[in-house]
């Protein structure tokens, strides 16, 4: 039998993994994403999808939206470590799979091709509320708004029509309904 | 208009306000306003340590003395990182500190200027908070906030990096007033409903044990009374963490001594079949611990903490009670006496059978060992060294490695904030400058550093500051030339390949002291022992005391790596029939 030559015990079986979304308010100040985003990556914590911003001027409050996937416990851990840290005011946390709650991701894809394949590429797109933001005869730069795997599908299915390049945005929330996040 | 205030001026408003007396520092170029400004404050004495990472652990021993926070001064660059050791072993063991670091100017922030380093960025992971102050208007509201933020709810450390230009800079600076509470991180708010649950949970137990930590300490002195009431009126056995030793009596009936990995076997073993577990202000470290998957399987668990984010963090608890420790207890003693329900009576039936097995377990007297009349064995050391220093008020810090867990084994603590140990990071060289702090804070008191010879050369050159302010602590070195739980390890579990454990050419730790300017003395044979002991507890200076102990011992009783708290090893005898099996090879 081999020896254990450890000071430490050995991993534990883990639970399901899910993907979970955080809103997380904070003061806008110096530093404060490396804080959130250090957190993460201190703990181990994985990060699909990033996005932040000023939203209330006057208060100095931005808000960051974070996708991430871990057991229902390290989700936990998330959320009340990231209640400690000094800038942060509210966290909210939704399943990706939360009914209640819109996600939305938004991409920029420019294309490169002939005036038909263009008509054929902004074709494939019409689901995902395209606009036009750039058009020659050559190209166009096309904005659309979805869900991460709707965009994944979308950049797969352009790539045959001259797509070039894709700049993506990570998720952003938002409640359905009257309600607010609490 | 008001008067105006350098910056450096108003550090020391701050620090004044907030009624600091003692700064444990280290000048440099980027400090040098504030350092200017010290002449003018004779109620803040200045401690000149010997490197910054000194500063930060003496700061902790005066922290953990007293309860107040402990205050650092430090330059940029090099003074910073040199403190960040410190600043993550505060961290780890929730000890308040405020740093302060001396920046770069403003203007030269970014530019990799002469001792400029990312100083919030490389503390950032090891403070509860930290602030970059770049406008002079700021800096008295930081400075207070980071007071308030080092002691509120689980405390820690907090760093306000200051570049020199702001400790020039003028404000006004107003009289502080106590703010309200910061951004709901403070957090005291159960309900008389969860210390209900608690109640009937503890009615209703037959195996029950208290497992309790650092955070009563943390919690202040009347904490530690109400625990020792309300383990009274339970009759409840009670063990502790290594951190929470002193918070109850270690010489009493219901104490089972520590638990964990070099805990009694009746304490490991109560934590295994007990079948109510109530923990206050510990956090399921995994030295206590064992393996997981088998920790106290068949109880209900209560886990009573002031950090939100300690609960369900390693192992799922049954209630939860998020609140200070001390108004917890007071809460549950209270509702107790109101019910009219002396546990200790009512229950006596029940878990009388339940003391009767913890008698059973104690009959192994698993801190035993075997003792010589021609060596010196270490426990013994530590066990005169107890009896020779228990009528006085003693304060003992540790260094780590097997010393810390014999003194943690064998000195007896009867009151908290008498112990000061690095549990969580486990730094060696800690013990030294945590006992200079331990001692600046307590004059008259006998402060003994336990040490290793290993450890104690880490911050050996601490002895300089002890000597230079006439702090009489005494650093009484377990020497077996080894890293001795290095060296454990290696014995038990890498087939007594001794790498790199063994420390050839060590000082004459007795003419190190006479070189240092203070007294040393060496005892290497267990008759001279006693007299030794009194020896350096009598001298009124600092001492060194080179105690010259059993290279080859271990220290037991131990649960191995990937085990349980029921399958200890007790001893050598006991080691041969009971050898480390299992998976995690692979692993640290």
């Amino acid at each position: 039998m081999e020896k254990s030559k450890s000071a430490y015990s050995v991993p534990t079986k883990k639970g399901k993994i899910d993907t979970h979304i955080f809103v997380v308010w904070v003061d806008n100040e110096a530093g404060v994403l490396a804080r959130v985003v250090g957190l993460f990556s201190g703990r181990g914590y994985n990060i699909e999808s990033l996005a932040v911003a000023e939203v209330d001027q006057k208060k100095n409050l931005s808000r960051v939206t974070i996708v991430t996937t871990g057991s229902p416990e390290v989700i936990e851990q998330i959320a009340l470590q990231l209640k400690k840290l000094v800038p942060v005011h509210k966290v909210a946390n939704f399943k990706r799979e939360d009914k209640k709650v819109i996600f939305k991701e938004m991409a920029l894809l420019k294309i490169v091709t002939n005036p038909n394949k263009i008509k054929k590429a902004l074709n494939t797109c019409r689901k995902y509320n395209p606009v036009i933001l750039d058009h020659t005869k050559k190209s166009a730069v096309i904005q659309i708004t979805a869900l991460r795997r709707e965009i994944d599908k979308v950049i797969k299915n352009l790539k045959p029509f001259g797509l070039v390049s894709a700049s993506r945005t990570g998720a952003v929330a938002m409640t359905r309904g009257a309600e607010i996040f609490n | 208009m008001g008067n105006l205030y350098t910056g450096a001026e108003i550090v020391f408003k701050c620090l004044e306000d907030q009624k600091v007396e003692h700064i444990f520092g280290y000048p440099g170029g980027a400090v040098l306003p504030i350092y200017d400004e010290l002449k003018n404050h004779p109620s803040i004495k200045h401690i000149l340590v010997r490197h910054e990472q000194g500063a930060g652990h003496a700061a902790e021993g005066y922290a953990r003395s007293t309860g107040k926070p402990g205050v650092v001064l430090v330059t940029s660059g090099p003074g910073a990182t040199n403190v960040v050791t410190a600043l993550t072993d505060a961290y780890m063991d929730s000890v308040p500190l405020v740093c302060i670091s001396g920046q770069v100017p403003t203007h030269l922030i970014g530019t990799d200027a002469f001792q400029e380093c990312d100083t919030t960025g490389i503390t950032r992971p090891c403070t509860k908070h930290n602030w970059l102050v770049k406008d002079i208007n700021d800096l008295q509201r930081i400075m207070h906030e980071a007071f308030e933020v080092a002691t509120t709810g689980r405390p820690g450390p907090v760093l306000v990096d200051i570049p020199k230009d702001i400790q020039f800079a003028k404000a006004k600076y107003s009289k502080h007033k106590k703010e309200k509470k910061l951004n709901g991180k403070v957090l005291n708010k159960f309900s008389q409903k969860e210390i209900d649950q608690l109640v009937d949970l503890m009615k209703k137990a037959s195996k029950p044990v208290f497992y309790t930590g650092g955070g009563v300490i943390n919690s202040g002195p009347k904490a530690s009374e109400l625990l020792r009431e309300l383990v009274a009126l339970t009759g409840f056995p009670i063990t502790s963490t290594l951190q929470g030793l002193g918070a109850y009596p270690g010489d009493d009936n219901q104490f089972l001594g520590m638990l964990g990995m070099h805990g009694t076997y009746e304490a490991n073993n109560a934590m295994h079949d007990c079948d109510l577990l109530i923990n206050i202000g510990a956090r399921f470290d995994d030295r206590i611990t064992g393996k997981i998957d088998e920790f106290s399987p068949k109880s209900k668990k209560v886990h009573i903490d002031i950090d939100p984010s300690s609960i369900n963090k390693i192992v799922k608890v049954d209630l939860s009670i998020v609140g200070d420790v001390c108004d917890v207890i007071g809460s549950t003693t209270k509702t107790l006496k109101k019910k009219n329900l002396n546990l200790e009576k009512s229950n006596k039936q029940k878990i009388s059978k339940w003391w009767q097995q913890i008698q059973k377990w104690r009959t192994k007297q698993s801190l035993n060992f075997i003792n010589s009349d021609k060596i010196i064995k270490p426990q013994h050391a530590v066990q005169r060294l107890y009896e020779l220093t228990k009528n006085q008020d003693t304060y003992i810090t540790t260094e780590v490695g097997q010393h810390q867990m014999w003194a943690a084994q064998h000195y007896k603590f009867n009151k908290p904030n008498r112990w000061m140990t690095s549990g969580g990071l486990g730094t060696m060289g800690y013990g030294l400058p945590a006992a200079i702090g331990v001692q600046v804070a307590n004059p008259k008191k006998l402060v003994i550093d336990i040490a290793g010879e290993a450890s104690i050369l880490m911050t050996m050159q601490e002895i300089s500051t002890a000597v230079q302010y006439n702090l009489p602590v005494k650093i009484f070195i377990l020497n077996n030339q080894y890293m001795g739980m290095v060296r454990q390890w290696q014995e038990l579990l890498h087939e007594k390949n001794y790498s790199e454990s063994y420390s050839e050419a060590l000082p004459d730790f007795v003419k190190l002291a006479e070189a240092y300017g203070c007294v040393g003395i060496r005892a290497e044979n267990p008759d001279e022992l006693d007299e030794k002991i009194e020896e350096m507890i009598n001298i009124d200076r600092p001492v060194i005391f080179d105690c010259h102990v059993d290279q080859a011992e271990n220290c037991f009783p131990m649960i191995p790596s990937g085990k349980p708290h029921n399958q200890m090893l007790l001893g050598p005898k006991d080691q041969k029939e009971n050898k480390i099996t299992g998976k995690g090879k692979a692993l640290v």
